[in-house]
């Protein structure tokens, strides 16, 4: 016999159980439901009347039932919608992707590696916002007149980038904190650079943060209006600036004005539906205790 | 393995005024087990970060194996760490968390495997190694965090308070089975804790700091017998000794009208100090319960703890004392009895300004 321990014993404590979901009927679910309800009908109304024709979309009552139809759709892809949706993947993406670039090492400072003026940084990006877009779109005019990118899709990028880096930094800043600075420290006790434990341990951890924090970048460049509609004309326009086209245009033929709102409406969509999987993924349970 | 120097080492934080760790100066030898202890905020957790280089070596130095660590990333000290709350990589399974450090190094698939098997083997892991920490209980984690440590062979362990998020049975075993391992692998470890139990049954040698000042570094028997000031002797031992600042009178210190003698010897070192009252610290188990002589008590609580009890008293002078007795023959509350101090009784004393040991 020695006196030194062979082997740690296994301890009794069991892991942590699973939470069963409770059936019980409650009031609040009918209430819950009634509201998603009152707030999906609209989108509802919306798919359902582009798939009719003109005159099944302005009886009065509405139609209910009637035989569906594509023809909306071959009329919104027959008037061009083709290039404003280019335009406006484009503009998103390219906007997003340097968004994340920017916004993400920025947060990852002003979170993790504070520095004396942290706070007066904040504000400063904060502060970007303040000022209404309407106060800046004379000088905005006229500078992105003189430098020649005029209804050009790149200052739509440029100015959707600096339009969404703060609510970025700010988002991605509210993830890191999250994130226990001991993480950092073990990875670079463990012998790991700086970059590698941020690669291998601290993006894996907020990757629902930056997946949340694309969906909002998206979301915001995808509907923007108001610079494009003064930034640009036909050949970087956008597709909300192609949809009031058809309102001013065609006055009031809903169904193919439904048709192009779904299509203006499907990407942006589907991005959520993507993003969905990596949002309800835990921030970083399991990190500590 | 290897020897730890700290010399003269000072931490300040930013914006502060005080020293965090203030001219601390350590000599670890070579696989011993060293444990820093003291309240919050002395120290000692800083004065470990700074071993580890998370925290910077404002003045001083600190060697590792004679090299000196200023300035040298924690990534290049070869110093494995566990942390209070484990900070396990909660998107690697347990097999990767223990495995990273080696990985790092370049260390091949297999060689990585098979070390990190031995380690779970001793761990008691090997069925949890392809979980992720988030399905681990807190004593799985607390392994799997020393795992981590084990499995790279570091130069040094420094553990930062491994087990106060243990319940208290849990603590108590993974404590003995933390410094058996210690034994085995022979790595020089510092442990901090602000647990004097921990302390006393842990380490080899023991350093009790205070406001960022070292206070004593000796071994638990020496700072359990030999104490080098009023704040050590307080801090040390549990229930805590009895310290009290008495006047004195011609053959000891007196408590109310009732006087308890201290030794030739004692009363001479206190005389040349010319001191009129002295700080008088005596642990509970060297007072007894007596039927005449001694200080006239009155019981406030018996603490009864199976193997023996304490007594929480008051004099009427004021002063309280605690004295261990016999659960069996323990007084009731609010009794009247008699303490003295037992016949081969160790008495401590400090000056009353200062702190300092005077015997």
């Amino acid at each position: 016999m020695t006196t030194t321990a062979e082997r740690i014993t296994a301890t009794p404590d069991a892991a942590p159980a699973r939470k069963k979901k409770s059936r019980k009927f409650s009031p609040w679910g009918v209430v819950a439901w009634l509201a998603g309800l009152g707030f999906f009908f609209p989108v509802f109304w919306m798919v359902l009347t582009s798939f009719k024709q003109e005159s099944d979309a302005a009886t009065n009552p509405p139609k209910l039932f009637f035989v569906p139809t594509l023809d909306q759709y071959s009329a919104v892809f027959n008037q061009g919608i083709g290039p404003a949706m280019l335009n406006s993947v484009f503009a998103t993406g390219m906007s997003t992707i340097l968004v994340l670039l920017l916004g993400v090492p920025a947060a990852f400072a002003l979170s993790l590696r504070p520095v004396r003026k942290t706070s007066d940084a904040l504000f400063f990006f904060m502060s970007t916002k303040m000022l209404p877009v309407v106060a800046a779109i004379l000088p905005l005019y006229v500078i992105v007149s003189n430098i020649g990118l005029l209804d050009n899709i790149w200052a739509l990028v440029v100015l959707y980038t600096s339009m969404n880096l703060p609510i970025a930094i700010w988002m991605m800043r509210s993830f890191f904190l999250e994130v226990p600075g001991e993480l950092l420290e073990a990875a670079s006790l463990d012998g790991a650079s700086l970059w590698r434990s941020v690669r291998e341990v601290i993006l894996p951890l907020v990757s629902p943060g930056i997946a949340a924090t694309a969906l909002i970048c998206v979301i915001f460049a995808w509907n923007e209006f108001f610079l494009a509609v003064n930034l640009t004309a036909v050949n970087a326009q956008t597709m909300p600036v192609y949809l009031v086209g058809f309102i001013a245009g065609e006055g009031q033929y809903w169904a193919v004005l439904s048709a192009a709102a779904t299509m203006a409406a499907l990407p942006v969509i589907l991005c959520g539906w993507f993003a969905q999987n990596k949002l309800v993924r835990g921030l970083s349970f399991g990190a500590i205790k | 393995m290897a020897a730890i120097t700290y010399k003269n080492a000072s931490c300040i934080y930013e914006g502060s005024d005080k020293l965090a760790v203030d001219n601390l100066n350590l000599d670890i030898q070579d696989g011993e087990f060293i444990v820093l202890v003291g309240p919050s905020g002395s120290g000692k957790s800083t004065a470990l970060r700074m071993l580890a280089g998370l925290e910077d070596i404002d003045e001083g130095a600190i060697e590792i194996g004679g090299k000196d660590m200023t300035g040298v990333p924690s990534k290049d000290r070869d110093i494995a760490m566990v942390f209070q709350n484990y900070a396990l990589y909660p998107n690697k399974t347990v097999a990767e968390n223990m495995g990273f450090a080696l990985k790092l190094r370049g260390v091949s698939a297999d060689e990585r495997r098979k070390k990190v098997e031995a380690a779970a083997k001793i761990l008691d892991l090997t069925e949890f190694l392809d979980r992720k920490p988030a399905k681990l209980s807190g004593g799985q984690r607390q392994r799997v965090a020393m795992g981590r440590a084990i499995v790279r062979e570091p130069q040094v362990f420094c553990m930062d308070e491994p087990l106060s998020n243990l319940d208290a049975k849990l603590r108590v075993q993974t404590r003995t089975q933390i410094a058996a391992l210690q034994r085995r692998l022979g790595t020089t470890t510092v442990y901090v804790t602000h647990d004097q139990v921990e302390a006393m049954t842990m380490g080899d040698r023991v350093a009790v700091l205070r406001f960022g000042k070292l206070q004593q570094f000796a071994s638990p028997n020496e700072l359990y017998d030999r104490p080098a000031n009023a704040f050590v002797a307080g801090f040390i031992g549990s229930p805590a000794m009895n310290l009290v600042t008495l006047p004195l009178s011609a053959d000891g210190v007196k408590i109310g009208d009732s006087t308890l003698e201290l030794e030739r010897d004692n009363l001479t070192k206190l005389n040349e100090a010319g001191l009129t009252e002295v700080t008088f610290g005596i642990r509970p188990e060297q007072l007894e319960l007596t039927d005449s002589g001694g200080v006239e008590v009155v019981v406030d609580l018996v603490e009864d703890l199976g193997s023996e009890a304490f007594v929480y008293t008051h004099a009427s002078s004021g002063v309280d004392l605690v004295a261990r007795c016999n659960p069996r023959k323990a007084p009731k509350l609010a009794d009247t009895v008699r303490l003295h101090r037992a016949p081969e009784g160790v008495v401590h004393l400090f000056h009353p300004q200062t702190g300092e040991r005077i015997n």
